[in-house]
């Protein structure tokens, strides 16, 4: 198990997730903005562009490195090609902070390009657990694991995610990465309390929040199913429950996410000012 | 009841297949529509991740026919890895293959293209050789001069008029008569397109061989002017080093 004590952190103040178009606007005036996040797999490319914008961004902002495709939910082995990717990036960058998914996205060699569902399960601890040693043995860095957004149940599932994301911090000395809107959009779509949700959360664990938009449909019975799609603004609920959570937790990290129809520079910063509100209101 | 991967995956990308018996709604009752958002999710984002790395294959055969062409590719040719930006590997013997497609026989020579458009654009970085490098050197040892191109250089051999083809498509202008092999250059961090001859592409072809540049020039055949094709590749920083 990682000692988690001697780790780098993110700074308590919003973030955003970093897309190329947005980087003169940046460079000009950030405003509230503390921090950026990239997806990991966009910046696997030898050189180029991508590459000398975050050696530029990188003098004046810590990083958030955020993998996409790791599939440490994976029935099968960890992928050791994209761990040593994983580890190129995050030995050059070096960031504040490393984090993944609660998800599967390869099997078998086909990856999938989404992240999909886990039951919860003893076995599934296990196996989670052994791929997040396996990640901070290979990085030499404690990550970060995100709760997931989910659009249906497993029949098997025999634990609460709660419990099995608390299981997983004990077991592996990993911190957490709580994403409001998913913890909003799977208690919608499951049918239970996001509240009772982040009473039952393990807070201490946490070092990053996460916060986007989502699209509203029903399922066949009419019942809601909302959809994560990073492509909105944050809904009111979601900034409701962002203060119910800081109430409990103090101030930490917040990143807004958007990564569908990516907005203007302006409107990312609206959204930062509302996050900065929030955690202003706490001090 | 136990969901594997192997029987979520393969009812994920074939359609026709029921969910997994194991996926639920939270009354209890088995998961369909819920199940279709996962499915979705995986053919929706390889989709648009195919069309934004093919915009000119896309914009030649029209939305609507990309779309389902991809559907059928994103099955044969899911992602070997979660690194997108190379998504699309197979895209050139794909097309070369595929029935509907036949009636626009250069899409091929157009995916090799885009692809490599991609591949220069994330390539090393590297510095080019000097403007005067070459003048260096002694008049009769150019012959024996091999030359090492930039890792953001790609040469597409063709028979249409491939360059001409993705420039209308892209920013605009007519359509050249003649075959027009592409070369992607990136003189700092956005690739350009640029014609050349078939014999220019044939010479240029042997200098990335690793021929030197007086065997390399046999094959522009009698008469062939090195001056305009040196002059572009120099001028695209498209060269690393000179060894004599």
């Amino acid at each position: 198990m990682l000692d988690a004590t001697r780790q780098p952190s993110l700074p308590n103040r919003p973030g955003v997730g970093y897309k190329a178009q947005h980087f003169n606007d940046i460079m000009k005036d950030a405003g509230p903005v503390g921090w950026l996040e990239i997806h990991a797999e966009n910046y696997m490319g030898m050189g180029g562009r991508p590459l000398a914008q975050l050696r530029h961004l990188s003098e004046q902002f810590p990083f958030s490195v955020h993998g996409v495709g790791l599939s440490i939910g994976g029935e099968g082995r960890l992928d050791a090609d994209h761990l040593a990717r994983l580890k190129t990036l995050c030995d050059w960058l070096n960031p504040a902070s490393f984090s993944e998914h609660l998800a599967w996205s390869t099997h078998e060699s086909a990856f999938l390009n989404d992240l999909l569902p886990l039951p919860y399960t003893a076995a599934t601890v296990t196996r989670v657990a052994d791929h997040i040693d396996e990640v901070q043995s290979v990085l030499g860095r404690q990550m970060l694991l995100e709760n997931p957004s989910s659009y249906l149940a497993f029949a098997e599932s025999d634990m609460s995610e709660t419990d099995f994301l608390s299981e997983i911090v004990t077991r592996t000395g990993c911190g957490l990465l709580l994403d409001v809107n998913n913890v909003f959009v799977s208690a919608t779509n499951l049918g239970y309390s996001p509240q009772g949700y982040i009473d039952d959360y393990p807070l201490d664990a946490v070092k990053e929040i996460h916060l986007g938009g989502h699209d509203a449909d029903e399922d066949e019975t009419g019942a809601p199913l909302l959809i994560d799609s990073h492509g909105a603004e944050v809904v009111d609920p979601v900034w409701a429950l962002l203060d119910y959570t800081l109430a409990k937790s103090g101030p930490k990290p917040l990143l807004i996410e958007w990564d569908t129809d990516v907005p203007e520079w302006a409107v990312l910063v609206e959204e930062t000012r509302r996050a900065d509100t929030a955690l202003s209101v706490l001090a | 009841m136990i969901t594997t991967q192997t029987e979520f995956r393969t009812a994920l990308l074939d359609p026709t297949s029921p969910p997994p018996e194991g996926v639920r709604n939270p009354d209890g009752v088995q998961a369909t529509k819920r199940f279709d958002v996962y499915r979705n999710n995986v053919a929706v984002s390889l989709t648009d991740a195919l069309g934004a790395a093919f915009p000119v294959v896309a914009k030649l055969v029209g939305d609507d026919f990309f779309r389902a062409m991809a559907g059928v590719y994103l099955r044969a040719h899911p992602p070997s890895s979660p690194v997108m930006m190379f998504y699309g590997e197979e895209m050139p013997e794909f097309l070369a293959g595929f029935g509907p497609a036949q009636s626009v026989p250069y899409l091929p020579d157009i995916a090799r293209l885009e692809l490599a458009l991609r591949h220069s654009y994330h390539a090393s970085d590297a510095t080019p050789i000097a403007a005067d490098a070459l003048a260096q050197i002694a008049p009769d040892s150019l012959p024996q001069v091999t030359f090492t191109f930039a890792p953001s250089v790609y040469l597409i051999p063709s028979r249409y008029p491939l360059q001409s083809i993705w420039a209308a498509n892209t920013s605009g202008g007519d359509i050249a008569k003649v075959a027009q092999p592409a070369l992607v250059t990136r003189p700092e961090f956005d690739p350009m397109v640029d014609a050349l001859t078939q014999e220019q592409a044939a010479v240029t072809q042997a200098l990335i061989g690793g021929q030197p540049l007086g065997q390399a020039l046999q094959n522009g055949g009698a008469g062939f002017d090195l001056g305009p094709l040196l002059g572009l590749i120099l001028s695209r920083n498209a060269l690393i080093s000179l060894k004599t």
